[in-house]
């Protein structure tokens, strides 16, 4: 497979857009640099509102829809430092009010302004564990970069400063130096925590707990750590081996990771505790009951959920056409329900694995979208076809079962509803045919029953998701939990805020 | 790594293993099932139904049948080989109590997860009455483990080389039609077995509970891949399964479904076996 972000141009790529190369980026932004670090008078606002947002370099969308490899490159150390000197380093730092974990932003961008890489990451790590996966996941433009100053000065979001590329040069910076630096471990309390999950939640939860001395045994369901990271997010949005890295961390500093174990299951929660001698747990088992349509023709072949689709793909690795045992199915023609991350992430899957159209139909626009800006760009740029404002109304099949088409309605904005978006409504009578062979649904997930089934006392609410205080503990005694398992499915920051709240309930408790 | 401790060949593509796993051993109970993969990397998840343990020895015992590239890798394995992922007991354990009289009717390999569910029947007081079916005499298995639970049984077979020529479904309709007829059936097999089971014992009321065997991934809840349709109303077998109201459950679909890498698999089979022939004749000199 052709890898990376290389100079396609030169290799004989002939796409009528040239796609700007990392090459080319890194030269321009490296001459602005020497322009602007040549001045004898420091930057003022007017000057950072000149320097132009720096573009993230990009695999050639023609390239990267035969790899799976990452699309986003990164920042050169040129580009970063722009960046980096775009902030206005505002004293009320609205920035920080919108990241969910309160990452000292403007410190750590001062620090990148002047080239102390170092510092930068060190400053992002005292409140996030996983930067390297936050950079490059985390909805921004929604969170941090949303109120941000300069992008409010030019009146577009669009050119706020970008934060999440700023914290992913640091993180990527940092693993290229060797093994990051372990954490200190305060010496054995000889108490024993059980962390069941090993997504985003549980791992945050394991780190902040394993330091404090106390020994933890992280337990996942699957073969392989890192769930939803490994499972659901692409390689070309989040290379395993960051995964990895983060989990290899952990187990330096001494956490137990037990693979194939379903709480339970194979054990059940109450006999961590009275059994096994666990003296708290956390539940961070993630949101894993995929949602369907309930529409006529959904148990066809041909339909998947997103979850299983992508985890064929990504933990499975089925895109790996010889070599991988798990079957993927053969599409020629893709639709895609829902207009998230994950719908995004499926609808780009399909092209790389060969389907020669992929639509994504979702039912109200793209304003409404909840998929990250970059994502919906990256899928566009790779030829995905967006139908807005239509759904699916009932999926068509032949004699053998499977999928040949699904008839879709035309839809129009109504007034706003409960979420203040406003509610697509059904226009009478624009029924039409989609002539498909799959249609992955990507419309969200419910929360998983499997603990909640097999363990008595542990409330929930309506829609299945563990109840928790303000401490993040749950219904029973020493059983704390957080993440999409609380929230729903939310996002990897959102998770790593809700376990490192518990994680400091369960520090707290243990310090008794 | 889960090491093989005993490996026999119960037919010609029927192997039974018993398997070191004891968490899983100890909590296993009649009608769960194990997913197996044989390597992390690029190794196929697969359900497989656990068909006796021992806790003392601290094993599982699996009964399967060669019928896809996992399955063939896993019979290439001998005893004191190992394989790389175990995870389980999955699905909900069969409902379990007094019923009275239970017919438990197992076809092919189906006879392996029947196995526990009678042992649970017979200790619940029940009058057990088991129907064994193949296609021909060497295709049956456990026969004589079945003979010693059993308060009656009856074998089948399709070509009449064993026992009485006929499908599983002709004793199970005359016992129906016995008075007092049965309280309970539990029929597991194939999915045409199953389904004609169902439609057997349905104009006798006599309830039927049926254990499928979808494709799945991570059998937890997770991917959706194993739903089915009862009662018009899809389930997951992973998490609301295996046993369901044979009556509700549609055979078709679900059939339907079960062939959906049919392609995919029988290439990767077809690939498997060139990939042994070949591996064979480099030993042999030309």
């Amino acid at each position: 497979m052709p890898v990376g972000c290389g100079n396609r141009e030169t290799e004989g790529n002939t796409s009528v857009n040239a796609h700007p190369t990392k090459e080319a980026l890194a030269t321009e932004a490296a001459q602005l640099l020497q322009a602007i670090t040549a001045r004898s008078e420091p930057l003022k606002p007017k000057d950072r509102l000149k320097i132009p947002v720096q573009a993230m370099p990009a695999q050639d969308p023609t390239v990267r829809r035969g790899n799976i490899e990452e699309v986003a490159c990164g920042y050169s150390p040129e580009q970063a430092r722009l960046e980096a000197l775009r902030c206005f380093q505002c004293k009320n730092a609205p920035c920080i009010e919108g990241c969910p974990v309160r990452i000292d932003i403007p410190a750590f961008v001062r620090a990148m302004a002047a080239g102390q890489i170092k510092q930068a990451i060190d400053i992002i790590k005292r409140n996030s564990l996983l930067p390297s996966v936050c950079g490059r996941v985390c909805p921004q433009e929604v969170q941090c970069q949303a109120p941000c100053t300069v992008g409010r000065t030019l009146k577009d979001v669009g050119q706020a400063v970008s934060i999440g590329r700023l914290e992913r040069f640091a993180a990527d910076w940092e693993r290229a130096q060797g093994a990051p630096d372990i954490p200190p471990i305060k010496p054995s309390t000889g108490k024993k925590v059980a962390v069941i999950g090993s997504g985003p939640a549980g791992i945050t939860v394991a780190a902040d707990v394993r330091r404090e001395g106390h020994a933890v045994t992280l337990f996942e369901a699957f073969h392989k750590p890192g769930g939803v990271m490994v499972y659901g997010i692409p390689e070309f949005r989040l290379p395993k081996l960051i995964v990895q890295k983060e989990i290899d961390t952990l187990t330096t500093m001494g956490v137990k990771l037990v693979t194939n174990f379903v709480v339970g299951r194979t054990r059940a929660l109450q006999d961590l505790l009275d059994k096994d001698g666990f003296d708290a747990i956390f539940i961070g088992t993630g949101a894993g009951l995929p949602k369907f349509m309930n529409i006529a023709g959904e148990n066809l072949v041909g339909v998947f959920s997103a979850n299983e689709y992508l985890t064929r793909a990504n933990l499975m690795r089925a895109y790996d056409f010889g070599h991988a045992q798990t079957p993927i199915f053969r599409s020629h023609k893709v639709a895609v329900l829902g207009g998230g991350n994950v719908a995004m992430d499926s609808a780009r899957m399909a092209v790389r694995l060969g389907a020669e159209e992929v639509h994504l139909v979702y039912r109200r626009t793209e304003v409404e979208m909840p998929a990250r800006v970059e994502e919906v760009a990256h899928a566009k740029e790779e030829g995905i076809v967006f139908h807005l404002l239509q759904n699916a109304k009932r999926i068509l099949g032949n004699e053998q079962g499977c999928v040949t088409g699904m008839e879709c309605l035309k839809y129009q904005l109504g007034e706003p509803d409960a979420s203040g978006r406003r509610r697509p409504v059904e226009i009478p009578g624009s029924e039409f045919v989609m002539p498909v062979d799959t249609v992955i649904v990507a419309i969200g997930n419910e929360s998983n029953p499997l603990i909640k089934q097999t363990t008595t006392g542990l409330e929930t609410d309506k829609w299945g998701h563990i109840t928790v205080d303000a401490d993040g503990k749950t219904s029973l005694d020493r059983v704390y939990a957080g993440g999409d398992i609380v929230l729903g499915a939310a996002t990897v920051i959102l998770a790593m805020g809700e376990g490192r709240r518990a994680a400091a309930s369960i520090n707290r408790l243990l310090q008794k | 790594m889960y090491p093989i401790l005993h490996k026999e060949q119960l037919s010609d593509d029927v192997v039974l293993m018993r398997l070191a796993a004891p968490l899983i051993a100890e909590e296993r109970k009649p009608g769960q099932f194990v997913i197996v993969q044989l390597d992390s990397t690029y190794g196929e998840r697969i359900p497989l139904t656990i068909a006796d343990a021992d806790t003392k020895e601290g094993s599982i015992t699996i009964i399967f049948q060669v019928v896809g590239l996992t399955t063939q890798r896993l019979a290439a394995l001998q005893k004191g080989g190992a394989i790389e992922n175990l995870v389980g007991p999955l699905g909900r354990p069969t409902h379990i109590e007094k019923f009275g009289t239970v017919v438990c009717i197992g076809g092919g390999i189906g006879v392996a997860p029947l196995y526990p569910i009678v042992q649970g029947m017979q200790r619940a007081g029940n009058k057990v009455i088991i129907i064994m079916g193949a296609r021909t005499k060497n295709l049956l298995i456990l026969e004589e483990r079945m003979r010693a639970l059993a308060d009656e049984l009856i074998v089948c077979t399709d070509d009449g080389s064993y026992g009485r020529k006929a499908l599983v479904t002709a004793p199970l309709k005359e016992l129906c039609e016995r008075n007092p007829k049965p309280n309970l059936a539990v029929a597991i097999g194939p999915p045409i077995m199953m389904k004609f089971c169902a439609e057997t014992t349905r104009p006798f009321n006599v309830p039927t509970v049926v254990s499928l065997n979808t494709i799945m991934v991570d059998g937890t809840g997770m991917c959706g891949g194993c739903r089915v349709t009862v009662g018009g109303k899809t389930r997951f077998v992973c998490v609301d399964g295996p046993e369901f109201d044979g009556h509700q459950v549609d055979f078709d679909n679900m059939m339907k479904r079960l062939r959906a890498y049919k392609t995919q698999e029988d290439e990767a089979r077809t690939q498997c076996r060139l990939d042994a022939e070949i591996e064979k004749r480099k030993g042999t000199p030309a």
